[in-house]
């Protein structure tokens, strides 16, 4: 019913294109999360979805409706905003039942359906509070509260979470998270915090400069990434670089060796790779361990850093490059030992150079 | 240190407050030498007016001249109409110009910038220059009222008021001040569904207190002042306003008691308004928080 569909869309403000061509299917009851360095159009997007810009070309679709030209308020949508956006000279239980006043509901039917949205964000005690009374935390479950009132069939966060203290934040996260399990309504997310993106999402989108760079689900795009801007951006640590040489070609998989990497067989599929390529070898530090014989990459100890659970370690590979790897344990290395470094081959992604040969050109 | 610092504190309030009461006095000194004179007959007044008895109600004090100024001119009738033709004006130029400012800031439209310099640049033109042709407009305007269709406005109220509603100052102090509204606010009405019209009478001008005041203030005291354009329009003593009548005060021999009794009375309605906007105005930033 509310599916979400943009068929190359754009958006340029006179000769500056800030959009370049986007496809995105987004399912009924879905939670997807716009992704991408900041400037790379994430707001642009989701607000011309919520048709508070015009839509330069394309098709954007909402259920079955082409709403390219419909203004926000035919569209059935509800928007957060980054500064939460709650209206200064109303209290709380006027600020949520705004859409339902607009709509001319009465008086019970508002009482009785801000009382829900208050019970289920947990704010009955702030109902007659003036927001400049509220705290940071408390506008945003009011923005919230506004949003949730009208039972709209899309949402749209726009960094809702980016003004909040750390541990609040990942309050927050979780309720958004079930919010969604209870509303079952469609939920388009933006952020530039790969965690919320990673926990929240059903899929992620990730853009750069206007365009997608991949779709798909977590946990695809964490294991498979399409490309080297993908492949760099999701994960903490972010995944090593290595620069390597393509040694020989055998069907789907491709040898690969450098100064400090052994020569070792990856998947080729984001290829095509031939003999004497120069390519790019992905590895999450995560999937970095200290090998107990002569291991496949060779460098020294640059610099630890101890956490605990976890000792990230940064090495400096024979060939003067740097590395970093994630151990899942306590341990303890002087700098400047020699290191042997294993990894499984099936969680290396080889990339070719420029390392966007599978995505769109620019 | 610590007695040092606070006797400096305390010196730099009191120079502070000296020069404040100074500047006090010297805005409050013509008003009270304006109310005393119009308790003294002439030549006293006269006498006084050289030294510090002028701001003193002294000597020869009586209410003579008030009811002299009432029996010399219609004051009452003067006072009436500048009343309703500023009260009107103000009223009226408040919400079309807020809405104009509405369209102009928050309403995507063609031309709209073209459109809002050229408003921009009526702001250099001094009525003057205008006075002449909108005269001639006026004197054969059609109106529509209580007897039929008629021509010419001249010796109306309407004819005070309605060139005066619409003007680019007003705009203009509008548009700064909504540009300077968050846009998030105008967006999440929009998406709540509001139209353009909620949006101008639920958000914006209940957040837009301070600047309703500065503009009903300003606009106030231009319309409560109007001389030149009123005399050439209203032949009519019936509509004739405060400042074209203290024309009557200055004919063969003026009395000068009169004429401050004169200036005492149209100055009472100016006091008001603007203590009651002083006080709307400060309610208004309480209660809204914007702009604190
Ligand atoms: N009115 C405008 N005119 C010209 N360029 C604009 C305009 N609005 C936005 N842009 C440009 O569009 C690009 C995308 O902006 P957008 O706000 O969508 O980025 P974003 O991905 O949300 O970034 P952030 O993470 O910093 O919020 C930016 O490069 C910005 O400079
Ligand atoms: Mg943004």
């Amino acid at each position: 019913m509310a599916r979400i569909s943009l068929k190359n869309v754009r958006k340029s403000y006179g000769a500056t294109h800030v959009i370049k061509g986007v496809d995105i299917e987004i399912e009924d009851g879905e939670f997807c999360v716009f992704v991408g360095p900041s400037g790379c159009g994430k707001s642009t997007l989701l607000r011309m979805i919520a048709g508070l810009e015009d839509i330069t070309s394309g098709e954007l679709r909402i259920g079955e409706t082409l709403v390219n030209d419909l203004p926000p308020k035919d569209r059935g949508v509800a928007m957060v905003f980054q500064s939460y956006a709650i209206f200064p000279h109303m209290t709380v239980c006027e600020n949520v039942a705004f859409g339902l006043t607009i709509a001319g509901a009465s008086k019970e039917e508002k009482e009785a359906k801000v009382a829900e949205a208050a019970r289920i964000l947990q704010m009955e005690h702030l109902l007659d509070r003036r927001p400049s009374q509220l705290s940071g935390g408390q506008r945003q479950r009011v923005a919230i509260g506004r949003a949730i009132v009208r039972k709209p069939q899309v949402f749209l966060f726009d960094e809702p979470l980016s003004n909040l203290d750390a541990a609040l934040r990942m309050d927050m996260r979780m309720e958004i998270g079930r919010l969604h399990q209870q509303l079952g309504a469609s939920m388009i997310y933006v952020t530039h915090d790969q965690v919320e993106a990673m926990t929240l999402a059903d899929k992620i989108v990730v853009l750069k400069d206007g365009q997608v760079m991949q779709i798909g689900a977590p946990m695809d795009l964490y294991h498979d990434p399409a490309n080297l801007f993908v492949a760099g951006f999701l994960g903490a640590p972010s995944m090593n670089f290595v620069k390597v040489t393509v040694q020989g070609v055998n069907g789907n998989k491709v040898l690969v060796s450098n100064a400090a990497l052994d020569p070792v067989e990856v998947s080729g599929k984001r290829g095509p790779f031939k003999v004497g390529d120069q390519a790019i070898l992905g590895l999450r530090p995560q999937y970095l361990s200290v090998a107990e014989g002569a291991g496949r990459l060779h460098g020294s100890v640059a610099l630890t850093e101890r956490l605990g659970s976890e000792t990230v370690v940064e090495v400096t590979l024979k060939d003067g490059s740097p590395l970093i790897a994630a151990l899942s344990h306590d341990a303890v290395f002087d700098i400047g030992s020699q290191m042997n470094l294993e990894f499984d081959p099936a969680q290396a992604h080889l990339f070719p150079e420029d390392g966007t040969a599978t995505s769109s050109r620019h | 240190m610590a007695m040092i610092s606070a006797d400096n504190r305390g010196l730099r309030l009191a120079t502070r407050y000296a020069v404040l009461v100074l500047i006090a006095l010297i805005f409050i000194f013509p008003l009270v030498f304006m109310v005393m004179s119009s308790l003294k007959p002439d030549q006293q007044l006269l006498q006084d007016s050289g030294s510090l008895r002028a701001f003193l109600p002294v000597g020869d004090i009586s209410l003579s001249n008030y009811f002299a100024a009432f029996q010399r001119a219609p004051v009452g009738t003067f006072v009436f109409n500048s009343v309703l033709v500023t009260g009107v004006t103000v009223v009226l130029s408040l919400l079309v110009c807020s809405a104009a400012a509405f369209a102009f800031v928050f309403v995507g439209w063609k031309g709209r910038d073209v459109l809002l310099s050229i408003l921009l640049a009526t702001l250099i033109l001094p009525f003057e220059t205008i006075a002449i042709p909108l005269l001639m407009m006026v004197a054969h305007l059609p109106w529509l009222g209580m007897d039929g269709l008629t021509w010419g406005w001249l010796n109306s109220y309407r004819v005070q008021i309605v060139p005066f509603i619409a003007d680019g100052l007003t705009v203009f102090l509008f548009v700064q001040y909504f540009k300077d509204l968050p846009g998030e606010l105008i967006e999440a009405a929009r998406v709540e569904g509001a139209s353009w019209f909620q949006i101008y009478r639920r958000i914006v001008m209940p957040l837009s207190g301070p600047i309703l005041a500065t503009a009903a203030i300003l606009k106030f005291l231009v319309m409560y002042n109007q001389y030149l354009w009123p005399l050439m329009v209203t032949q009519a003593e019936g509509y004739r306003p405060v400042m074209v009548g203290l024309q009557y005060f200055f004919q063969l021999n003026v009395a000068w008691g009169e004429v401050m009794a004169y200036l005492s009375l149209i100055t009472v309605p100016v006091l008001a308004f603007y203590l009651y906007l002083q006080k709307a105005f400060i309610a208004s930033i309480a209660s809204t928080g914007v702009k604190g």
